[in-house]
């Protein structure tokens, strides 16, 4: 028989504001085993473990269950209190009353009743616990980034700075992400180009940095530490190794009418291409959709003009399997589609564009060579009406319920920087609030109304309409005056809703990393571990976790660098004891087991067993205990009951069952 | 294919012509329109008041009728279409007024929704089919340009009317299309003419009726089409008067060569 303690946590009025803890202490401490119980405001405060350490060594105990937050949140803090006191850490169960119970309940009498049950539930459970001991696993010290913007070039270069190998995969042919495309930065309207490619040589040029361009992250298994990765190079029909970046195969190339990812389809690349002039790598892939070539079988013609002999037709697409010890996601995002916002006739006008749109018409190596003009008719603009909130702080389906975050600030910034350029042009810009938290932000909106003249209209935009005579009506209220405006404009900017890569449901999948409903990926805890996510080894980049502007997803790249660092700085990691294990004597060697495993841990190895004085050969299942991560399908499916998995025996899950029920 | 017909008060009266067109048309079309019996009217507004249940009952006695006989419930006049379709999400999703809706009417078997109500432009849509309909115009109405005015009524609230998209919607337009002639489009085909605002606010609701009407003239409309008899009588009492607004099943039975017939 174990002696079990029971120590029942406040959380301040958390829990006791919902369960009778005093009432929870008394009624567990009848239940068989236990020889000790007691309630604190903080268990997981300094007093409050040195209350369970004091019980452990007072009362020789040899179990304990808390009752209190998540196991997700504490589980590891009284682990290790155990541990201190002298006890096995795996002799301590968590009984949530807190997520499970005080904060989903209203009635104290019910949540009460319900606290004793889950807690008696854990003490059956730690009346059959035994001392299980963690086994080690290498770390391999390598990183993977999963892309190659501005976070994921910033954490890998962190990363390799601390001395470590580190690999970006970038799906796109060159790394610089979004911010390659912008044309300035706020809030000091530095060029975008000028402070990121550097950044971007720095990144080539380093020895402990590899780039897989062009590529994507196929598969993923392994577990912290040890994970095994597929990478898919996609063919690029160039040889890297040949390719001297001179550029004559895509002057030449005579398929010319594909729209320009990177210029957001406002104009047309060639087949062949570098998606911009600084792209690194310097070589080009050839888009084999578009390509004549690969088409029609006729043309070949950048082969014929390529001095290097750097292309290659029958290039295949290349598996390369790599170790990482710890992986970072950083897959940026995308503008949301605006097919359900007809209102404001994106789909109907040429003259109605997103942001990300207008950063390319303001840079001076976009489609308009940096003219402001309309796309329509190349006129210059005498009227600007900016709209803000396009899909963001959506109360309906057709939206984002978030704040894009980033929209008052660029939208202040293209104001300015048009006002700037173009005095003669009207800058009107409809806005629910201006939101400019951040250094030197709100200062530089003002500079846009104060110094730069921008009209400021509180009040959203019910209808634009285009009109026969190519001018757009723009139909919104103004809030303040109370009045309906309807005002003739030029052109009319969007700034649209920004939302994580569509890619992150595919990657979070093979990570085991979870998303929220936003597909923004889910942080470790919102608070405490914002780049880590709950699946260890995994960090979170960017606006891939939510979003944010260029300061902070550098700021945010650096701490997901440390965590991983901090990771690839140990030499061992402990494993997880809680795997399954099969007993030799009832294994009948079906096989089932291991069809059902994820992690292939199971293999059949033939031994000679001893059953009751019958020797014999026979063929039985061994878990490999590395690989296995506890999940149970094994221990599920045996028929035989021969598999189980410890820390979570079959006896135990009854015994919380009968506990409950009882 | 056989559809429960919901006519509607003005129907009777004023919008004969909305009803005559599309009966014959429906003929010519190989459908078949069973008007229910008893139908009373469906009170020409959605009742918005949420402990309001007497003015919804005549939209589930016609909802009722159709699910008996096992039709889908055909409406034309976009008022009525709005009513019945929102008392019908009613039945289909608020409990509340599913209860006391069956309380009060006593059926052998309670009503929840069950019956589908189809627009007769959705059922020239997604039952005849565009591509069809255009096969069996014997008079295209070449060189025409049309412009479809939708109103409000048929809209919104977009999810539970669910007939096209509230901003850039289609439907007519292709409708137009079908029938052999050209449509305008022009932004004001979606806003609201006034309604029964034309009683109270004969100058607001003019403002708005000479804006759509303005709008479809200045984009080069020579003509508009509507499905509404109260958006019929106010563009043509409070528009501009610029040019004359049609029902679209008296272009369609224009078109299917069976508009003589029709007034017979």
């Amino acid at each position: 028989m174990q002696r079990i303690g029971v120590f029942v946590c406040h959380c301040g009025s958390n829990i006791a504001a919902t369960v009778d803890v005093k009432k929870v202490v008394e009624m567990v401490s009848h239940e068989p085993g236990v020889v000790h119980a007691e309630d604190y405001q903080y268990m997981c405060s300094e007093v409050g473990q040195a209350k369970i350490i004091e019980a452990i060594r007072e009362k020789h105990l040899t179990g304990l269950v808390v009752c209190s937050c998540s196991p997700r949140m504490h589980e590891t803090t009284f682990r290790k209190t155990a541990e201190r006191a002298g006890l096995n850490p795996y002799m301590v169960e968590i009984a949530n009353i807190r997520e499970h119970c005080s904060w989903i309940h209203k009635n104290m009498e019910e949540a009460t009743e319900k606290a004793v049950i889950l807690a008696r539930a854990a003490i059956a459970k730690v009346n059959l616990d035994a001392p299980l001991f963690p086994g080690e696993s290498r770390v391999t010290k390598r990183a993977l980034v999963i892309g190659g913007g501005i976070a994921g070039i910033q954490t890998a270069l962190d990363i390799a700075d601390a001395g470590y190998e580190v690999d970006i995969v970038e799906k796109t042919p060159s790394i610089g992400g979004r911010m390659s495309q912008l044309d300035k930065t706020f809030p000091t309207l530095d060029c975008s180009a000028c402070i990121l490619t550097p950044k971007m040589v720095e990144a080539s040029a380093n020895e402990k940095i590899h780039l897989y361009t062009y590529s994507e992250v196929e598969k993923v298994s392994g577990f912290v530490g040890d994970f095994t990765v597929d990478i898919r190079k996609k063919a690029r029909s160039v040889d890297m190794s040949k390719c001297t970046g001179c550029g004559v195969c895509q002057e030449k190339c005579p398929s010319r009418k594909t729209p320009s990812e990177f210029n957001r389809g406002l104009n047309t690349r060639s087949a062949i291409y570098t998606p911009f002039a600084q792209a690194i790598p310097n070589v080009p892939v050839i888009d084999r959709e578009a390509c004549i070539k690969f088409k029609t079988g006729k043309c070949g013609l950048c082969q014929k003009v390529c001095q290097a002999g750097a292309i290659d037709y029958e290039q295949k697409d290349e598996i390369v399997t790599e170790k990482y010890g710890a992986i970072v996601v950083a897959t940026g995002f995308d503008t949301i589609k605006l097919d359900k916002y007809d209102e404001y006739a994106y789909s109907q006008s040429k003259d109605v564009i997103t942001s990300l749109e207008l950063e390319r018409i303001m840079n001076a190596a976009g489609p308009t060579k940096g003219h402001l003009e309309r796309l329509s008719d190349g006129k210059h603009p005498k009227n600007m009406v900016f709209i803000q909130c396009v899909g963001s702080r959506c109360s309906d389906k057709r939206g984002k319920s978030y704040c894009s975050k980033i929209c008052c600030m660029y939208t202040a910034k293209h104001a300015m920087l048009i006002r700037d350029k173009y005095p003669d042009v009207n800058v009107t810009v409809f806005y629910i609030d201006v939101r400019t938290p951040g250094k030197n932000f709100d200062e530089f909106y003002r500079r846009a109304v104060e110094d730069y003249g921008v009209n400021y209209i509180k009040g959203q935009v019910g209808k634009v309409m285009p009109q026969p005579n190519g001018q757009l009506l723009v139909q919104g209220v103004d809030l303040l005056d109370n009045k309906q405006i309807l005002m003739e404009a030029d052109m009319v900017v969007l700034a649209t809703a920004i939302e994580p890569n569509a890619d992150v449901r595919r990657i979070a999948t093979m990570l085991t990393a979870s998303i929220d409903t936003n597909n923004f990926l889910t942080e470790a805890h919102a608070k405490l571990r914002p780049v880590e996510s709950p699946t260890a080894g995994v960090f979170l980049s960017g606006v891939c976790q939510g979003p944010k502007d260029i300061p902070e997803t550098v700021a945010q790249a650096g701490a997901a660098a440390v965590k991983a660092i901090g990771l690839l700085a140990k030499d061992k990691l402990m494993t997880n004891p809680c795997t399954a294990k099969s007993d030799e004597l009832l294994c009948n060697g079906c096989s089932q087991c291991a069809n059902v495993c994820p992690y292939g841990a199971i293999s059949y190895e033939t031994k000679l067993i001893n059953d009751h004085g019958i020797r014999e050969d026979r063929r039985v299942a061994v878990v490999n205990s590395a690989l296995c991560q506890g999940c149970g399908a094994c221990t599920v499916t045996c028929p035989s009951g021969a598999m189980d998995l410890q820390g979570f025996a079959n006896r135990q899950i009854l015994a919380e069952v009968d506990a409950i029920c009882r | 294919m056989k559809y429960s017909y919901y006519p509607g008060c003005t129907l009777r009266t004023k919008a004969k012509d909305l009803d005559a067109y599309a009966r014959a048309s429906a003929k010519a079309l190989g459908f078949e329109l069973e008007e229910i019996e008893n139908w009373q009217c469906c009170g020409g507004v959605y009742p918005l008041g949420s402990d309001e249940i007497a003015t919804k009952l005549s939209s589930v006695r016609a909802l009722n009728e159709a699910k008996e006989k096992g039709q889908d419930l055909v409406t034309l006049c976009s008022a009525c279409h709005h009513v019945i379709k929102r008392v019908n999400d009613d039945m289909r999703n608020v409990e509340d007024i599913r209860t006391r809706a069956n309380n009060y009417m006593q059926l052998d078997e309670p009503y929840a929704g069950e019956t589908n109500v189809l627009h007769y432009l959705e059922v020239l849509r997604d039952r005849v089919g565009f591509d069809e309909l255009k096969k069996k115009v014997v008079n295209p109405l070449k060189g025409r340009k049309i412009g479809a005015y939708y109103g409000c009524l048929l809209l919104r609230p977009s999810t539970v009317l669910a007939f096209d998209d509230p901003e850039n919607p289609q439907i007519i337009e292709d409708f137009i299309r079908a029938i052999g002639a050209e449509p305008v489009v022009y932004p004001y085909r979606n806003e609201c003419c006034g309604g029964y605002i034309s009683l109270k606010e004969k100058e607001m609701s003019g403002r708005m009726s000479c804006n759509i009407v303005d709008s479809a003239a200045g984009a080069g409309a020579e003509m508009l089409i509507t499905a509404c008899p109260l958006c019929m009588y106010n563009l043509n009492k409070s528009g501009s008067g610029k040019i004359p607004v049609y029902y679209f099943t008296e272009l369609l039975a224009e078109a299917l060569g069976v508009k003589e017939e029709a007034l017979k």
